[in-house]
């Protein structure tokens, strides 16, 4: 799925308020592949006061969404990394932070954690690397305090573009980790 | 994705296909200066016959670099016997060789008579009467190719190798993946596998029979190994984490593979037998992409313990590997030449991802390929040409080059893209 650049940033700022809810490490930056679409009907204020209706809460507080978020898989399920790399961007944390209480809040959650490079490299390297991507994503949840048992990890390498190109955009949307549940 | 692909799953085909499709067709890119000239006579008696065999053997031929046909319009004659042939004619428009030859029908297929002649020595090299049996006129074409070409070049030929490439379509979550074997020349392709989770690595076990691969149809890979003929497969590993990079023993009784199952993705040997596997390497890196030396004691493999992916040749007898590559910051996926003397391996220039060739005994590394998004570089058997995946107009799409780096060609399929080229052994 490719979200246009409106459908991106509404998808972002959806994401930030379910985030800013219960985290004071703020939103991401960039859009997510797994985000609505629909942004229509949400929230649009970045400054964590709006609760989106997708999310089929009223409370209107900012506590009552944090226990919301945290009794929902959180929306925005990838992250991005830079070439060549496998440390989580600063800017990510906060996303695989929530990842962390959902599973934290959730014993019986599993969560498959997918790494994906971009295509520039040999296949079974990039295989390794894809790896490495989702194995640091592991390690931080783990240090959350989320369960071994709750996580595993499959590398699909360059196999599985997210986009198709050969430029560095289309290249940055394809280093990613994406938590699947 | 996974709900899905569970249904999907039950959907994953396994054919083996005589139905023939996704041909690859042949771009010559470069022609070799070194390149000899040949006349291949169009056969008498083959107008109306299925295949233009002259034309299959002039193809081959031309592909592989050694060779610089002439086109059949200055062909001011067209002798089907040595009896019959002007050597005078063919020594004023410069060919060096002539094949000529002839096609007859039979009851159970064709009869095919071919002659090569050395025009400067006046002399016939060869002859031979091809049976064909039923309508394999594309075989036969393949067979004679090989018989001129060991004649003159003293190098067995591959021209009735096979190539197993994958192809892909789609994007995400919507992609569907193709495991081919087609002949050397990318024509009469048969299905071996499809799915619509990734496959990837195929590898020929040494006597030609069987692939094994990399599939991800139960949402994790796993490595195959697959009866090319009957299409009888089993799962060979299925071990947490990484289960790539299959390549089989010269003996056909090992194969090695990366298994990140202890952490890192490590060199294992697995006894195809028993199934049991040997841990090989040991170390805080990534090692993958095995490959067996020909005389069997040696693995090449990319690790990057160093820092960035570097080739090491671990000697199966024991001690410590040894890195054979220092230029750049990126050397990957190592192949041995067929004499054990040579590799061949993806470089990254500052042009791009390289096929490049190395002397083992050296380590100076000379880039052979001209194309800058280069994988997956497989050996022809006879150690001439050198398969690989590259990118075409946004496309995957296959080449090859010659060993030296003079003569290059691309084989596009008409859609989608095609990646990770296997060059089987010889099948004869």
């Amino acid at each position: 799925m490719q979200l246009k650049p409106l459908a991106r940033s509404l998808a972002a700022a959806l994401s930030i308020v379910v985030i800013a809810g219960c985290s004071s490490t703020g939103g991401t930056q960039d859009g997510d592949s797994y985000g609505s679409q629909d942004g229509t009907t949400t929230g649009t204020s970045t400054s964590g006061v709006g609760t989106g209706g997708q999310y089929g809460t009223s409370t209107g507080s900012g506590a009552g969404a944090g226990q919301q978020a945290d009794s929902r898989i959180p929306e925005v399920r990838t992250i991005y990394f830079d070439f060549d790399r496998d440390s989580i961007k600063s800017e990510y944390e906060s996303v695989v932070m929530a990842h962390a209480r959902y599973l934290r809040s959730n014993p019986n959650a599993q969560v498959v954690l997918h790494g994906h490079t971009d295509e520039r490299g040999t296949r079974e390297y990039n295989m390794a690397l894809g790896e490495r991507r989702a194995g640091a994503v592991q390690r931080f949840l783990n240090i959350q305090g989320v369960s071994s048992s709750q996580m595993s990890v499959v590398s699909y390498g360059e196999e599985r573009p997210a986009v198709n190109g050969q430029d560095e955009s289309a290249y940055s949307q394809n280093r990613r980790v994406v938590f699947n549940y | 994705m996974q709900s899905l692909s569970k249904i999907w799953l039950l959907c994953v085909l396994l054919l083996v296909s005589s139905v023939a499709s996704a041909n690859l067709t042949i771009e010559i890119t470069r022609g070799s200066d070194q390149a000899l000239p040949i006349a291949v006579v169009p056969f008498s008696g083959s107008d109306g016959m299925p295949e233009d065999v002259a034309q299959i053997i002039q193809d081959n031929l031309e592909r592989s670099g050694y060779f610089d046909p002439l086109a059949r319009s200055s062909m001011f004659e067209q002798p089907s016997q040595s009896d019959d042939v002007q050597f005078g004619t063919w020594r004023s428009l410069d060919v060096r060789y002539l094949v000529v030859g002839r096609a007859e029908q039979t009851e159970g297929g064709f009869e095919l008579q071919f002659e090569l002649m050395d025009i400067s020595g006046q002399r016939r090299m060869i002859g031979e009467t091809v049976t064909v049996r039923g309508t394999d006129l594309r075989g036969a074409a393949h067979y004679i190719s090989d018989q001129i070409f060991e004649a003159v070049t003293d190098i067995r030929g591959a021209f009735s190798t096979k190539i197993a490439y994958v192809t892909a379509q789609g994007v995400g979550d919507n992609m569907q993946f193709g495991l081919y074997v087609a002949d050397a020349d990318g024509r009469r392709s048969e299905q071996v596998l499809t799915s619509d989770e990734p496959i990837m690595s195929p590898a020929w076990s040494p006597d030609g029979t069987k692939l094994a691969y990399v599939s991800f149809e139960t949402e994790r890979p796993a490595i195959y190994i697959q009866d090319v003929a009957t299409g009888q497969r089993v799962q060979a590993t299925s071990f947490d984490g990484i289960n790539g990079a299959p390549t089989w023993s010269p003996d056909g009784r090992r194969i090695a593979m990366s298994l990140s199952k202890d952490g890192q993705p490590e060199i294992y040997i697995m006894d195809v037998a028993n199934r049991s596997v040997e841990r090989i390497t040991n170390s805080n890196s990534i090692d993958t992409e095995p490959a067996w030396s020909p005389d069997g004691r040696s693995l090449l493999f990319t690790s990057d313990r160093s820092g960035g992916p570097q080739l090491y040749q671990y000697n199966l007898g024991g001690g410590e590997a040894q890195r054979l590559t220092f230029t750049g910051n990126y050397n990957a996926r190592g192949r041995y030449s067929p004499d054990g003397e040579q590799i061949f391996l993806i470089h990254r220039s500052s042009r791009g991802y390289q096929v490049a060739r190395q002397d083992l005994g050296g380590n100076r590394l000379v880039v052979i390929s001209e194309s800058t998004r280069d994988e997956s570089p497989s050996v022809a058997p006879n150690g001439t040409m050198v398969i690989f995946a590259t990118q075409q107009g946004g496309n995957g799409v296959l080449s090859a080059v010659s060993a030296d780096g003079r003569a290059s060609y691309r084989l596009p399929a008409a859609q989608g893209d095609v990646r990770d080229p296997a060059w089987s052994p010889f099948l004869n």
